[in-house]
């Protein structure tokens, strides 16, 4: 089924050239100054993960990378740079040698807590004894999907899924409406009164001195 | 055939990152990034027939349509950043009308 573990060595090699982009990628947004460019990196970063998921044939998270991540997360990402500024405060090097040792220490607990994972393919594993292993053999026939999680997903799970959708669909509807969009948007109601304000007292201090030498 | 295809993509991948990476101006940036979402819509295409699972193709497509969401985005971004000026016009003209 996965032709990655079949030996396939070509596959492996684009698996391989695909990560270290991903680390580039990384390094680069890590060191980068310019806000700019760190969100059209992240934006490539998204991009070569949603491809990193096909090619190891987790479709759904792929599907999901490439709309949140590449999508959704550069609009965000521009719509906060319109409000602050383009470029990050430069740091001296090795002034955050706290966070760094807190990341370092988590990155070495995560790493020493796989030891404990069961191997691939482990037939006695947690997950492969139970509800799980009957999921395996029956969701070929009942839906005729190769990826096992994407019936469980939609299939299996169908309505849970739907209600999620729901819920998530029916909050950012709610936010839209709050915020609105465009002219009729807060932020430009914002954006127009203080204006009017400040026409308001513009005019006013005109009338004041106006009026002071009558 | 698909495979040196698939390579082929890939350096080009490579090489768009680095322009990403070095790129002087801004515009080096978006025309990467664009190039880049273009190159993927492409390379996983080819993976899709590499892997022998030409479904992938559908996934491809769909992408570039994600594609276009940032990049309309940076188009507007930049829209609103040089027509700062235009916004306070058109907020003007509303209130000499009302």
């Amino acid at each position: 089924m996965h032709s990655m573990f079949n030996g396939d060595f070509g596959i492996i090699l684009v698996n391989i050239f695909l990560l270290a982009m991903l680390f580039a990628a990384a390094v680069a947004i890590a060191r980068m100054r310019s806000l700019f460019a760190i969100v059209m990196l992240s934006g490539i970063y998204s991009l070569v993960s949603a491809a990193w998921y096909v090619a190891v044939d987790a479709v759904d998270v792929a599907f999901t990378e490439a709309a949140v991540g590449a999508g959704m997360s550069t609009v965000v990402l521009l719509g906060a740079m319109l409000l602050t500024s383009r470029t990050a405060k430069p740091e001296k090097p090795f002034s955050r040698l706290g966070p760094f040792l807190v990341c370092l220490a988590t990155g070495a607990a995560l790493i020493y807590a796989t030891v404990d994972l069961p191997a691939l393919g482990d037939a006695t594993s947690a997950a492969n004894t139970g509800v799980g292993y009957t999921y395996l053999q029956v969701a070929w026939f009942d839906t005729a999907i190769p990826n096992v999680v994407t019936p469980v997903l939609a299939s299996y799970r169908g309505f849970d899924t739907l209600g999620e959708t729901t819920v998530v669909f029916t909050a950012g509807l709610a936010v839209a409406l709050l915020l609105g969009f465009g002219e009729r948007s807060l932020a430009e109601r914002i954006r127009n009164e203080g204006r009017s304000g400040d026409e308001r007292r513009s005019k006013k201090a005109s009338a004041a001195s106006d009026e002071d030498p009558s | 055939m698909t495979a040196a295809a698939l390579i082929a993509i890939l350096v080009g991948m490579a090489l768009l990152l680095l322009r990403a990476f070095i790129g002087p101006t801004l515009y080096d940036r978006i025309l990467a990034v664009n190039s880049f979402g273009t190159k993927t819509v492409l390379a996983l295409g080819l993976l899709g027939f590499v892997m022998e699972r030409p479904e992938f193709l559908d996934i491809a497509i769909t992408y570039a349509l994600i594609n276009f969401v940032s990049t309309i985005a940076i188009l507007k971004f930049f829209r609103y950043r040089s027509f700062q000026v235009p916004l306070v016009r058109r907020g003007q003209g509303g209130n000499a009308d009302g």
